[in-house]
């Protein structure tokens, strides 16, 4: 019997929490605005998300298998991965969109960094970066939602004066019904997604909370009112930046102080690019931005060892 | 009953297990036929046998002369005749030199063991004799000799005395049993420590997840003015005397410091029992509550065992195993050593014996770390796990010390939270012990 003994050193219990249940809870919180930007954007939405989170599956497989590493699809990043990328794109958008952006954000900000937990960046917004650049037309052309999809302009863009058109109600906005990328649009359902992912210890307050507390202040402060705070936190990708995007363990800060420095910032960022920038959308690249600050906040961040005052004193 | 409940920041929360063994009253274990008796229980340095083969020896009788100031005397568990002399493996090591008794199932009590008196009697000096005459070390499983931490040098003002009752290790239920059924010789204990250290503050902290045993022990010390009993949040690690001495006086022990550093001396709840025992019958440590426990024993119970009786006796007194065992674990799942043979015998640090199937024994395959933070969320200390065990498994030693390597507690809550199931504390054990090694070198 002795020989069968594990004699390993302490701790001898863990957790039940394993990576694929944390991606599995992503999914999940993500659940309700897939169907949403299904309902709005038809089958074209259903579409795109289905070519997104495969083609990230495959592009996973394929690198992995090729460089006869073991393939680690089953725990299911690639597929959140691909479900954020599809969120980032217009319901208008050509088939290959989806299946190039994927592919970019595994292949190139995922796996040649590293893989799991070594991207630098959060890969689906850097893929969206280079849609944008490569294909500024195709990304920024938006639909109404609905069967009978029509051109329209994001209420981001009008607010800006960059284009003509009505503003949607605060109500359509919450609940998604307006132009827009995928799943950006139901600001409601991406709450409550964030919601779950807080009650589920997946996330904490730090960075959406920052995040979004520090858009509202400075909309609040310049940009022209509460009415126009309430549009600037409901539409773009705000909701979804917060809680999906800058909560990205790999690419942001893991100290606490650090994760309240990253949510301030990115807050900043945003409001500027969004005031004073040309885009009238700045999540992606303000989240873009502090994601390569991050390694520098950790560094500059890093908590007070219990007792380390006294001693010091 | 509402007492409020104080805490420390950070800490996990683990499954508690406990209600495998927290009903079971403490039972006397089987008189053992043979007791191997290590000359090395505790922190400090070996005992010196002073016994020789042949030799007759009775209940209480000192069999291992501590030489060392950090040391503490051993005595016979059992009346007998000495079998052997040699080095055998123990909990906490192999190649530790034993004195093995077999019974002569007479149980003759030495003639020096007779009651002390009563503390009001005794003066400071002759208590911590007692204890160190009694061969008495801390019994939450580090098992340091308590007479030392009775005599801080005189720079150190001490003017609390806080009994640790937390027992926040998932599975261990010895000192609750403890502190339910015999709550008197527990503030009796405290009321000698507290006198011994001419302290007027005395604190008993218990997570309130053993809300009878805070009853019992807050009836128990009703007439005590000066002790209060203190209910502390259930989270893993409570116990540890940093966290318990924040929780309960809300003072700071300096990084790299003692707890007599803001004048506490803090003992284990077993401890004080222990001495209560020296006190009034002049028993030495010759015997204390083990919880025997686990999903793959038969009958968890609460033991109340001999010195040097093997894990094996006391695992087939509660019914044997249930299936094949995975890891036989000397304490909790958290700190404990897992052994690699069930012929160790108990120790005075053992506070369980803690026995895993094979499925739960398993060492998990550790993915990539996926930087969640959740180790720096919870790490008691504040430290960032992360970083210094992919230092250290890089072999980076040197630069694990600006992460402050050598403040880590061991306590294995980063370990436990791990979703990527790293070896966090396991790496950075290694971390520290080549630090250490290296400041010992130079």
């Amino acid at each position: 019997m002795e020989n069968k003994l594990i004699a390993s050193s302490s701790p001898h219990i863990r957790s039940d929490e394993t990576i694929s249940r944390i991606m599995l809870d992503v999914i999940i919180a993500l659940l309700p605005a897939t169907l949403a930007s299904i309902y709005f954007f038809r089958f074209n939405a259903l579409k795109l998300i289905v070519l997104s989170v495969l083609s990230a599956v495959i592009t996973e497989a394929i690198f992995q298998k090729a460089r006869k590493k073991p393939v680690t699809i089953n725990d299911l990043s690639a597929v959140v991965t691909g479900l954020l990328l599809a969120f980032n794109i217009p319901s208008s958008a050509p088939w290959w969109i989806p299946v190039i952006g994927s592919a970019f954000a595994i292949a190139i900000v995922k796996q040649f960094f590293g893989g799991l937990g070594h991207n630098f960046m959060n890969p689906a917004l850097a893929a969206r970066a280079m849609l944008l650049a490569s294909w500024p037309t195709i990304m920024t052309e938006w639909v109404t939602p609905g069967a009978d999809a029509v051109s329209t302009a994001t209420p981001l863009a009008i607010l800006k004066g960059q284009a003509e058109g009505i503003l949607p109600s605060l109500t359509d906005m919450l609940m998604g019904n307006m132009g827009g990328s995928l799943g950006e649009t139901s600001a409601i359902l991406l709450i409550i997604g964030g919601i779950y992912l807080l009650y589920r210890g997946v996330i904490n307050w730090r960075i959406p909370f920052t995040y979004i507390g520090t858009v509202a202040v400075i909309m609040l402060a310049f940009g022209g009112g509460i009415q126009n705070t309430m549009y600037h936190l409901l539409s773009g990708g705000l909701m979804l930046g917060a809680f999906f995007m800058a909560t990205d363990y790999a690419s942001s800060p893991v100290t606490k102080k650090g994760q309240i420095i990253f949510g301030i910032g990115a807050g900043l960022l945003t409001s500027v690019i969004r005031l004073k920038g040309g885009y009238p959308e700045g999540v992606s690249y303000s989240i873009l931005l502090m994601n390569v600050a991050a390694p520098l906040i950790d560094k500059y961040t890093g908590p007070k060892v219990f007792g380390e005052v006294k001693q010091n004193a | 009953m509402n007492l409020k409940s104080f805490t420390f920041k950070g800490g996990i929360h683990p499954p508690h297990y406990k209600r495998y063994s927290e009903k079971a009253e403490i039972e006397k274990a089987e008189e053992p036929k043979v007791v191997i008796i290590p000359m090395q229980q505790h922190i400090g340095a070996p005992c010196e046998p002073i016994v020789k083969v042949g030799d007759k020896v009775k209940i209480g009788q000192k069999i291992g002369e501590a030489k060392a100031f950090v040391s503490a005397p051993i005595h016979s568990s059992i009346s007998g005749i000495v079998k052997k002399i040699s080095s055998m493996n123990t909990p906490t090591g192999s190649g530790v030199m034993c004195v093995t008794i077999e019974s002569d199932e007479l149980n003759e009590i030495h003639e020096n063991v007779m009651s002390k008196g009563d503390i009001e009697k005794l003066t400071k000096e002759e208590i911590i004799n007692i204890i160190k005459e009694a061969g008495i070390t801390g019994q939450g499983g580090a098992s340091f000799p308590t007479h030392v931490k009775l005599s801080p040098p005189p720079d150190k003002k001490i003017d609390t005395v806080i009994l640790n009752g937390a027992e926040c290790e998932p599975f261990l239920t010895a000192d609750h049993r403890l502190m339910l059924e015999q709550p008197e010789k527990v503030v009796y204990g405290l009321k000698a420590l507290m006198k011994a250290v001419g302290v007027n503050k005395g604190y008993i902290g218990i997570e309130n997840n053993k809300p009878d045993a805070i009853k019992a022990m807050v009836k128990a010390a009703e007439k005590e003015s000066n002790i209060e009993v203190v209910s502390l949040v259930a989270k893993y690690p409570q116990g540890d005397e940093k966290r318990l001495i924040n929780a309960v006086t809300g003072r700071v022990v300096p990084s790299g410091g003692l707890p007599m550093d803001v004048g506490v001396i803090v003992n284990n709840v077993g401890t004080a029992s222990a001495i209560a025992n020296a006190i009034q019958t002049g028993m030495p440590l010759v015997e204390r509550v083990v919880t025997v426990t686990g999903s793959a024993i038969n009958t968890p119970k609460n033991l109340l065992v001999k010195i040097g009786t093997p894990f094996k006796d006391i695992i087939a007194q509660c019914g044997g195993y249930k299936e094949t065992p995975g890891k036989i674990i000397m304490g909790g799942p958290m700190m404990g050593l897992a052994q690699f043979t069930d012929e160790v015998p108990v120790i005075k640090g053992t506070s369980g014996v803690l026995i895993l199937n094979e499925k739960e024994a398993r060492i998990p395959e550790p993915d990539p770390c996926i930087r969640c933070g959740k180790c720096v969320d919870i790490c008691p200390v504040n430290l960032q796990p992360l970083f210094i065990s992919q230092l250290s498994l890089k072999g980076q030693y040197d630069d694990t010390q600006k992460y402050h390597v050598l403040d880590c507690i061991e306590c294995g809550s980063c370990s436990f939270i791990c979703p990527s199931k790293r070896p966090l504390l396991q790496s950075i054990r290694v971390a520290k012990r080549e630090v250490l090694a290296k400041r010992k070198k130079s």
